[in-house]
C-alpha cells in the first residue's frame, strides 16, 4: 500500500498547504464585517471547472495509486511471472507523447488568439490520440496470439487490467476533445475556447504522466529505480 | 424534568446492566488472562467517562432547559479547559493503550518450546495434525489433496511420515504446554476461534497463518466457526480437549500416522515424547 | 414562533460573485423530474435512499426474527439470512447513510448554506443521480436473479464471496460489484459539485472559518470519500476479473468442495487491503456530515454558540486525515504480519483524541445555554449517548490484543450499530425535523415527533446495548443459529427474543414517523421562513420552500460567523449571517 500512502501524503500536503492559507487559526467570533476585511480567504476565483478538473484528477490519480499498490502487492507472490513488454508500445508511447505535444501548441496558439493553430493542434492532439488507442489494442492482439492471456499470470492480468483502464480514461477525454473541437468549429468566443482547451491540455499531460509510471511498472524498470534509492539510502 | 430523568436513567441503566449481567465471558481456559485484565482497565477507564459524560449532559438539561426570559451565556471557547481534557483523554487513552501494546507483544512472540500442531478448515469441518515423534511436521501443498490425503501432505517428505492425521475428530491437547497453533484452509476463509482461548486467528488459503497459547485448564472446549465461510458457516464446528498430559498420551497412541493411513507401513507408531525434550 | 423581522439585504452592498449559469426549466419534466435543481436532486436522492433503506429495515427485521426465533420461521433458512445480512449491510452503509448525507443533505444544504444559486455543476449533478438511481435498481434486481443476492456478507471477502458455497455465487456477486462501481461513479459526479461548490461558489463574506460546521462535516467527508471510494472501484474490478475472466488477482490455489480449483498464487489478504482502505474512511464519511449537522442542531436549539469552533473544525479535519492511515484495525485477526498491529492500534487510540473532544464540545454546548427541548434536540441528545456509547467500544475494538476475543462476535456488531448505525440515524431523523419547514414550508408535527423520538432512541439503545454482552459471551456474528454450544446459557435465547420484539418495535415507530411526513405536508402547521430563529444562510432566503436561484435577485453578503446566538447587548437571541450590524435598528421604529 505504499503508493497509496505517497499518493496521499502529497495530496495532504496540498490541501494542508491551502488550509494554512485560509486562517483557520482565526477566531471567527471577533471578526464581523465584510469581507473587504479578510483579504485573500474569499472563494477561490479560478472557474469551476478547472478546480473541478483539478479535484478529478486527485480521484483519478487515487485510482491509478492504488492499482499500482495492488500490483506491488500481488508481484511478491511466488507465481509472478513479469511479462514481456510488446515493442509495438514504445511507438504508442511515442505517439501519445505527440498528442500532448499537439494539445500543448493548441493551448499557446489560444493564447495568441490564433484559431487556425487551435483547431490544427486539436485535431492533430485527437487523431494521435486514437491511434495510440488503437495500438493499445493491437498490443493486446499481439500479446494474445504469443499465449498471454488474461488470466494465464497475474502479471498479465494487471497489463490488461491496467492499459484497459488508461484507455478508458483517454476515451472520457476524447469525448470533452471532440466537444471542445466542435464548439471551435461552431466558432465560438476565444475566451471560451481557450478555458475548454486548457482543460484538455492538462488532462493530456495527466494521462501520459499516468502511462509513463505505468510503463516503467510493467518494464521493470520502477522496480530497478525503487532499488537504486534504496541503495543509496542504506 | 423528564428528559434529564430518563438520560440519567440511561447511564444508571448501563452501568447495572454492566453489573448484574449475566452473559460475560467464558472462563479462561489459557495463560492469556492478561487479555482479559486489558479488557477490565478499558471497561473501567470507558466505564467512567460514558457516565461522566452523559450525567454532566442529564445535568445541562436539568438545569438549564429553556424557560420564559433565559438567555444562553455567550462563550465561543475555553483554551484552557480544552487543553486540559485533550491532555486527560490522551492520558487515558495511554492507559489502555500501553498495557494492550505490551500483552500484543506477548501474543506475537512464540516462545521457543512451544509445539507445533495444525489445524486445517475447510467447508465445513476441522481437520488436525500433530507432528509425529520426530516433534516435526511434514510439508503440504493444496494440490496433493485427495480423498486418501485430505490434508495434502507431501508423500515424499520424511517429516511427514508419521504425523499424527485426525479427519474429523476432536482436538487433543496437553494441558501447561505452550503449543503453536499453526492454521490452514483448503478453500475459503475460515477463524479457529474457541471463546475459553481467547485467541482467534483467520486461515487463510494459501498461507499459513498462526497463534500460541497454553492450555492452563482441562476440559471440553466448543470449536466455532468465527469468519463467515459460507451457508454451513454456524454449522461448522468441533471439540477440543485438554487433557493432564498422562490421559493424552494415552490417546495418541490409538491414532494412526499419515504413513499407515495412506497404506505405508514404513513407519509404525512409537511412543511418543510430549514436545520439548 | 417569528420570524425576523428586518431586511437584512437592504444595507448589503450588491454581490460581486460572478453568478452561476443558471438552466431554466422548460417543462414539468426538466422541472421534477430531469431536474438540474440542486434542491429537487437532494428530494429525489432522499426519497431513493429511504425506499431502499425501508427495504434494509425490513431484512432487519427477519434477521432478528430468526435470530430470536430460531427455527420458528420456515421461510428463512441459513443462505436466506446470510443473503439479507448482505443486503441489508451494504444498503445501509452504501445506499442509504452515504447517499442519504452527500446526495441528500449536500445537495440541499450545500447551495444554501454557502449562499450560492446552485451546484456549479448542475448537469453532472442530475446525471450523478440517475446513476445513482440506476445502482439501487441494479442492486434490487439482485433479488429476483436466479440463485439471489450474494450471500457473502457486506465485507465480500474473497475467495468466499465468489465461490458456490456462498450464496449468489453465480449473478448476485456479479451484480452487486456492477451495482458498486456504478455507485462510485454516480457519487464520484456528484462529489465534484459538492466540493467545488465550497471551494468556488461561497458567496461574499463566506470565509471557511464562518462556514457552519455542516458544510465543514459534509466538505470533508466528501473530500474523503472522493479518495476512498476508488479503493473500493480497484477491489470491485479487481474481483470481476476473478469472478468472470478467471483471473487470480484474490484468488489462491484451492480445493472447492473436493474440486481443485483453476485458481493460483492470489492473495485474499490484498482484498481486505484495498476493501479497508476504503472502508474504514466509509466509517467517517457517514460520521462527519452527522458530526457537523449535530453541531449545528445543538447550537441552534441551545441558542449559545458552538463551544470551541475552531477545534471542532480542525478535529473534523484532522480525524479526516488520520482515518486514511488506521484501515488495517478490521484486520488484526486476518493474518498479516502481526508487527502492524503495533502500528494500527496506535493510530487507532490517537483518532479518539480529536472524536473526544467533539464530544466535550457539544455538552459544553449545553452548559449555561437556553435549552429547547424540542425534537431535533432530542435526536441530538440521543446521537450523544448513542455516539459515545458506541465510540468507547471502539477503543476495544481498536486495541489490538482486547480486539482478538472480540473481533467477529456480536460485541463488533452491537459495536458498529450504535456509532455508525444508530448514532447517525438519530442525526438524519433529527435534521429531517430541523429543516422539514425549509423543505415544505410546514412544520412537522411535535407530539408524533416526541413518540418517534422515544421509541426510536429508547428502543434502539435496548437493542443494542445488551448485544455486547451476547459478543462478550463469545457469540460470533454472521450466524442464522447460534445452535447448542457448552458455552451459551439459555437465558441467551431469551435475550435474543427481547431484542427481536424491541427491533420490531422500533421499525412500527418509523411508520409513524413516515405517516407524520405525509401528513404535515398538508395538515402541517406553516412555518414561516425560520421557525427555529437560526443564524445560518438558509433560513434567510426570500422565500420558503426556496425558489429556483435560492436568493431572489441578489446574493446574501455574510458579515458574521454561523453562531451569533444570545450575543449580549443584542435585541434577539440570535443574529443572522448576513445581517451586517450586531444590533439591528429598533423593529417597528422604521418611519
Ligand atoms: C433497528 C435497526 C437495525 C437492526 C434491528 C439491525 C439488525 C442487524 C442484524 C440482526 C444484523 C446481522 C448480525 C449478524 O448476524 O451478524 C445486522 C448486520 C449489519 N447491520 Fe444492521 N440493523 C439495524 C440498523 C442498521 C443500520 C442503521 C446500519 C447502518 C450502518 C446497519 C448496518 C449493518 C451492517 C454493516 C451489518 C453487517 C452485515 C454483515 O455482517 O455483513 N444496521 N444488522
Ligand atoms: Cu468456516
Ligand atoms: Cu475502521
Amino acid at each position: 500500500m505504499s503508493a497509496i500512502i505517497l499518493f496521499m501524503a502529497v495530496i495532504a500536503v496540498i490541501a494542508g498547504w491551502w488550509l494554512s492559507q485560509q486562517r483557520l487559526t482565526a477566531k471567527p467570533w471577533l471578526e464581523e464585517g465584510s469581507i473587504d476585511d479578510f483579504p485573500g480567504t474569499g472563494a477561490i476565483t479560478l472557474p469551476a471547472a478547472k478546480i473541478g478538473l483539478g479535484v478529478f484528477l486527485a480521484v483519478a490519480g487515487s485510482l491509478f495509486a492504488l492499482f499500482i499498490s495492488a500490483y506491488s502487492m500481488r508481484m511478491n507472490m511466488v507465481d509472478w511471472r513479469t511479462m514481456p513488454v510488446p515493442s509495438l508500445l514504445w511507438f504508442n508511447t511515442g505517439v501519445l507523447v505527440l498528442s500532448s505535444v499537439a494539445l500543448q501548441w493548441a493551448q499557446m496558439a489560444a493564447h495568441r488568439n490564433n484559431m487556425d493553430g487551435v483547431i490544427v493542434g486539436l485535431c492533430a492532439g485527437g487523431a494521435s490520440a486514437v491511434t495510440f488507442l488503437i495500438g493499445q489494442l493491437l498490443a493486446w492482439q499481439q500479446l494474445r496470439a504469443a499465449g498471454y492471456f488474461v488470466a494465464s499470470n497475474p502479471a498479465n492480468s494487471f497489463f490488461y487490467m491496467m492499459t484497459a483502464a488508461h484507455g478508458l480514461h483517454l476515451m472520457g477525454g476524447l469525448v470533452a476533445l471532440g466537444r471542445a473541437t466542435a464548439r471551435v468549429w461552431r466558432g465560438a468566443e476565444m475566451a471560451q475556447v481557450r478555458l475548454s482547451v486548457e482543460l484538455c491540455t492538462i488532462y493530456w499531460h495527466f494521462l501520459l504522466l499516468v502511462w509513463l509510471v505505468l510503463l516503467g511498472l510493467l518494464t521493470g524498470w520502477t522496480d530497478d529505480f525503487v532499488d537504486i534509492c534504496r541503495r543509496l539510502l542504506t | 424534568m423528564a428528559v434529564a430523568l430518563i438520560l440519567l436513567l440511561v447511564a444508571v441503566g448501563s452501568v447495572l446492566f454492566h453489573i448484574y449481567s449475566p452473559w460475560w465471558w467464558t472462563p479462561i481456559a489459557t495463560n492469556w488472562s492478561y487479555i482479559d485484565h486489558t479488557i477490565s482497565i478499558t471497561f473501567w477507564i470507558t466505564g467512567a467517562v460514558f457516565f461522566a459524560v452523559i450525567a454532566f449532559m442529564a445535568y445541562c438539561v436539568f438545569r438549564f432547559h429553556h424557560k420564559e426570559g433565559r438567555r444562553a451565556a455567550y462563550n465561543p471557547e475555553n483554551k484552557k479547559l480544552e487543553w486540559w481534557l485533550t491532555i486527560g483523554t490522551a492520558v487515558g487513552v495511554g492507559a489502555m493503550l500501553a498495557p494492550g501494546l505490551f500483552v500484543w507483544h506477548q501474543f506475537v512472540t512464540v516462545p521457543a518450546d512451544a509445539t507445533e500442531i495444525e489445524v486445517m478448515g475447510q467447508q465445513w469441518q476441522w481437520s488436525f495434525r500433530l507432528p509425529g515423534k520426530d516433534g516435526r511436521m511434514g510439508t503440504t501443498n493444496v494440490r496433493n489433496i485427495s480423498p486418501e490425503n485430505p490434508m495434502g501432505l507431501n508423500r515424499d517428505d520424511p517429516n511427514g511420515q508419521d504425523d499424527v492425521v485426525i479427519e474429523s475428530g476432536d482436538l487433543h491437547l496437553p494441558i501447561g504446554k505452550p503449543v503453536k497453533v499453526l492454521l490452514r484452509s483448503l478453500d475459503v476463509l475460515h477463524n479457529f476461534y474457541v471463546p475459553e482461548f481467547r485467541a482467534k486467528m483467520d486461515m487463510v488459503p494459501g498461507m499459513v497463518t498462526y497463534f500460541w497459547m497454553t492450555p492452563i485448564r482441562t476440559g471440553t472446549f466448543d470449536v466455532l466457526c468465527a469468519e463467515l465461510c459460507g451457508v454451513a458457516h454456524a454449522q461448522m464446528r468441533a471439540k477440543v480437549i485438554v487433557q493432564e498430559e498422562g490421559e493424552y498420551h494415552a490417546w495418541l497412541e490409538t491414532q494412526k500416522t499419515f504413513a499407515e493411513l495412506s497404506g505405508r507401513n514404513a513407519v509404525t507408531k512409537a511412543t511418543y515424547k510430549s514436545g520439548g525434550k | 414562533m417569528v420570524d425576523v423581522p428586518y431586511d437584512a439585504r437592504a444595507d448589503a452592498p450588491p454581490a460581486e460573485v460572478p453568478e452561476v449559469e443558471l438552466y431554466h426549466p422548460r417543462s414539468w419534466w426538466t422541472q421534477y423530474v430531469f431536474s438540474q435543481d440542486a434542491k429537487v436532486i437532494a428530494i429525489q436522492y432522499s426519497l431513493t435512499a429511504s425506499a431502499i433503506g425501508l427495504v434494509a429495515l425490513v431484512l432487519s427485521w427477519l434477521m432478528r426474527l430468526q435470530l430470536g426465533f430460531p427455527g420458528t420461521f420456515s421461510f428463512i433458512d441459513a443462505s436466506q439470512y446470510l443473503q439479507f445480512i448482505t443486503m441489508h449491510g451494504m444498503i445501509m452503509v452504501i445506499y442509504l447513510l452515504t447517499a442519504l448525507f452527500l446526495g441528500g443533505f449536500g445537495n440541499y444544504l450545500i447551495p444554501l448554506m454557502v449562499g450560492a444559486r446552485d451546484m456549479v455543476f448542475p448537469y453532472v449533478n442530475m446525471l450523478s443521480y440517475w446513476i445513482y438511481l440506476l445502482a439501487v435498481l441494479v442492486l434490487a434486481s439482485t433479488f429476483f436473479v436466479p440463485g439471489g443476492p450474494t450471500g457473502a456478507g457486506w465485507t465480500l471477502y474473497p475467495p468466499q464471496a465468489v465461490l458456490s458455497g456462498t450464496p449468489g455465487q453465480d449473478w448476485g456477486i456479479v451484480l452487486m460489484l456492477v451495482s458498486l462501481i456504478l455507485f462510485i461513479i454516480g457519487f464520484t459526479m456528484g462529489g465534484l459539485n459538492y466540493v467545488v461548490t465550497v471551494l468556488q461558489a461561497r458567496t461574499r463574506g463566506m470565509t471557511l472559518m464562518r462556514m457552519p460546521l455542516t458544510v465543514w462535516g459534509i466538505f470533508t467527508a466528501t473530500v474523503m470519500a472522493l479518495l476512498a471510494f476508488p479503493a473500493l472501484f480497484v477491489a470491485s474490478v479487481m474481483m470481476l476479473f476473478d469472478r468472470l475472466l478467471g483471473t487470480s488477482f484474490f484468488m489462491p490455489a484451492l480445493v472447492e468442495m473436493g474440486q481443485q480449483m483453476k485458481y493460483g498464487g492470489g492473495s485474499p489478504i490484498l482484498f481486505q487491503h484495498l476493501f479497508w482502505f476504503f472502508g474504514h474512511p466509509e466509517v467517517y464519511i457517514v460520521a462527519l456530515p452527522a458530526f457537523g449537522i449535530v453541531s449545528d442542531l445543538i447550537s441552534t436549539h441551545a441558542r449559545k454558540n458552538i463551544f470551541g469552533y475552531r477545534m471542532m473544525v480542525w478535529a473534523i479535519v484532522g480525524i479526516g486525515a488520520l482515518s486514511f492511515v488506521v484501515w488495517a484495525h478490521h484486520m488484526y485477526v486476518s493474518g498479516m504480519h502481526p508487527k502492524f498491529g503495533f502500528f494500527f492500534a496506535t493510530t487507532t487510540l490517537i483518532i479518539a483524541i480529536p472524536t473526544a473532544i467533539k464530544v466535550y464540545n457539544w455538552v459544553l454546548t449545553l452548559w449555561r445555554g437556553d435549552i429547547h427541548l424540542t425534537v431535533p434536540m432530542l435526536f441530538a441528545l440521543g446521537f450523544i449517548i448513542t455516539f459515545v456509547n458506541g465510540g468507547l467500544t471502539g477503543l476495544f475494538l481498536g486495541n489490538v490484543v482486547v480486539d482478538v476475543p472480540l473481533s467477529d462476535t456480536m460485541f463488533v456488531v452491537a459495536h458498529f450499530h450504535m456509532v455508525m448505525g444508530v448514532a447517525p440515524i438519530m442525526v438524519v431523523l433529527g435534521a429531517i425535523y430541523h429543516w422539514y419547514p425549509k423543505v415544505t414550508g410546514r412544520m412537522l408535527d411535535d407530539w408524533m415527533g416526541k413518540f418517534h423520538f422515544w421509541v426510536t432512541f429508547l428502543g434502539a439503545y435496548l437493542i443494542f446495548f445488551p448485544m455486547h454482552y451476547i459478543g462478550l459471551l463469545g457469540v460470533p456474528r454472521r450466524y442464522h443459529d447460534i445452535g447448542e454450544a457448552a458455552f451459551i446459557p439459555s437465558s441467551t435465547h431469551t435475550l435474543n427474543a427481547f431484542i427481536t420484539v424491541m427491533a420490531l418495535i422500533v421499525g412500527f415507530a418509523q411508520m409513524v414517523f413516515l405517516f407524520n411526513l405525509v401528513w404535515s405536508l398538508f395538515k402541517g402547521r406553516p412555518s414561516g421562513g425560520n421557525p427555529w430563529r437560526a443564524t445560518t444562510l438558509e433560513w434567510q432566503t426570500p422565500e420558503t420552500p426556496p425558489g429556483h436561484g435560492n436568493w431572489g435577485k441578489e446574493l446574501p453578503v455574510v458579515y458574521r460567523w454561523a453562531y451569533d446566538y444570545s450575543v449580549p447587548g443584542a435585541a434577539q437571541d440570535f443574529i443572522p449571517q448576513n445581517q451586517p450590524r450586531a444590533t439591528p435598528a429598533v423593529q417597528g421604529a422604521a418611519p
